[in-house]
């Protein structure tokens, strides 16, 4: 179980280097295009940035707020608010707020900027439908999520992502403004620096490339969250029973949306084609791993 | 330029050898604290078992071999020494003595149906489960700490300062039976 948490966390580590090494890039194009890459990417970043940790810093309350979660109340909620405090001490974690969402489909997500401002939200769909181990597996997922700092991660990909959209959305207009003409420093010859076309593609595609490799970073977390729920309750079957259960219930998530998407534990839309498979354009975009791959994997620790 | 270089490395080694340094403080200290956790967690159950005997006699007073035995092993749990075995033994002596007490419910479905009844039960229960989490939490801590303390280079710090290797928490041998619950 550790060296899948530690390979999980290498992985992750070099999917963000691999995003730097992309928005270096894409700087280094602009700049062969444009002539002028290096303070239009700093400036790129540094608005991501802003943008990024604004959202990050208030992640809980919009979170919370979108889905209009409520806190549990202590008395109704017992069985619940045990759990996690009995999870909590498992793993070293303060408590975090507990909300409930009224909603049948059977769905839970963690948010908040780092432990101490933690929140978790479940569905009353999730507690009707799971029996205890279940729900433990469930709330150990989320609050793995918490431990491992998950927040911050998916914001450092979101603020990458951020970059390299902005940066290749604004060298492109630039680029078509002056009319396609390269850099002043080949003003001289014509503009077919070679280079110039695979600035061009690399704009192009970057975009999509980062929200592919975003997707893989959510989804080498979701399954991270997995393993580090089996070490939190030392007892995967909770888990696996779990995720078997989501499997089954196809009832839609109402309260979630594209945006949210990736912090719940179970993806709310379908991706799912008739075949029952998911459809290899769905698969590079999904935010989590599909749940047949998520339960296999728990079954070998 | 050579001194720069030299004092280059000089501060980086320091550096090192604070964060190493720290890293073992905070993980021993991790360890104390998981272990007074797990005190907290026995406390709340010691402290429960007389509202529970309480309750049980209002019903079952003549049952007095087990309400005995729960009250017995609640005060040698009160006053056993800090030792991990004598705490062992305790604990041992408590759970099953609680344990005869709950199957006597069965008996005396008043008491089965009483509120308070019901509610000390799943509180107790909640408690075991805390003190089980919290003593997994103790072991994981040791463990972070004991490797710690035995990798390389942080063996070197552990032997200079004295950092001492802590002991896992052991079931005794009894604890690993399950208890007879005798109707």
């Amino acid at each position: 179980m550790n060296d899948l948490i530690a390979s999980n966390k290498r992985r992750t580590f070099f999917l963000l280097t691999g995003f730097i090494v992309i928005t270096v890039l894409v700087g280094m194009a602009v700049g062969v295009l444009i002539g002028n890459g290096t303070t239009g990417t700093i400036i790129a970043l540094v608005f991501s940035a802003v943008f990024a940790f604004g959202s990050y810093w208030k992640s809980d309350s919009v979170a919370l707020r979108v889905s209009r979660a409520v806190p549990a109340d202590p008395v109704e909620f017992r069985r619940l608010h045990n759990l996690v405090e009995g999870l909590c001490i498992a793993s070293g974690l303060p408590k975090p707020r507990v909300f409930i969402i009224r909603d049948d489909a059977p769905n839970a997500f963690a948010t908040g900027r780092n432990p101490k401002h933690a929140a978790i939200a479940v569905t009353t769909g999730l507690l009707e439908k799971m029996n205890r181990v279940e729900l433990e597996g469930v709330v150990a997922h989320e609050l793995s999520h918490i431990k491992n700092y998950d927040i911050l991660v998916s914001t450092l990909a979101v603020t990458l992502v951020g970059t390299i959209a902005l940066v290749t959305d604004i060298t492109l207009r630039m680029m078509w403004w002056n009319g396609g003409r390269v850099s002043r420093g080949n003003d001289r010859r014509d503009s077919t620096n070679p280079l110039a076309f695979v600035g061009i593609a690399l704009l192009i595609l970057a975009p999509i490339l980062a929200r592919i490799m975003q997707a893989s970073i959510s989804r080498r977390r979701e399954t991270l969250a997995d393993v580090s729920a089996c070490k939190m309750t030392r007892y995967p079957p909770g888990l696996i029973s779990a995720l078997e259960k989501l499997q089954a219930d196809s009832t839609v998530t109402h309260s979630a949306s594209m945006a949210t998407a990736h912090m719940w534990i179970e993806q709310p839309m379908s991706g799912v084609n008739d075949a029952g498979r998911l459809g290899m354009w769905h698969k590079l975009f999904n935010t989590h791993p599909p749940l047949a791959e998520r339960i296999a994997l728990l079954r070998e620790i | 330029m050579d001194i720069l270089v030299i004092l280059l490395i000089v501060v980086v080694l320091l550096v090192v050898f604070i964060t190493m340094y720290n890293s073992l403080i905070r993980r021993r200290n991790e360890v104390d604290n998981a272990w007074s956790q797990i005190d907290v967690q026995l406390k709340r159950r010691l402290d429960l078992i007389p509202n529970l005997v309480e309750t049980v006699k209002g019903y079952a007073s003549h049952e007095k071999a087990t309400l005995d035995a729960v009250i017995q092993a609640r005060n040698s749990a009160m006053s056993a020494s800090v030792s991990p075995s004598a705490q062992a033994t305790a604990d041992t002596a408590i759970t099953g003595a609680l344990r005869q007490l709950f199957a006597l419910s069965e008996a005396y479905p008043d008491l089965k149906a009483n509120q308070g009844f019901v509610s000390l039960q799943e509180e107790l229960s909640n408690t075991e489960s805390r003190i089980a989490y919290a003593r997994q939490f103790y072991g994981d801590a040791v463990l972070s700490y004991n490797t710690a303390i035995q990798k390389f280079p942080g063996s070197l710090i552990a032997g200079a300062f004295k950092f001492a290797k802590r002991e896992f928490f052991e079931a005794e041998a009894a604890a690993r039976t399950t208890p007879q619950v005798k109707f």
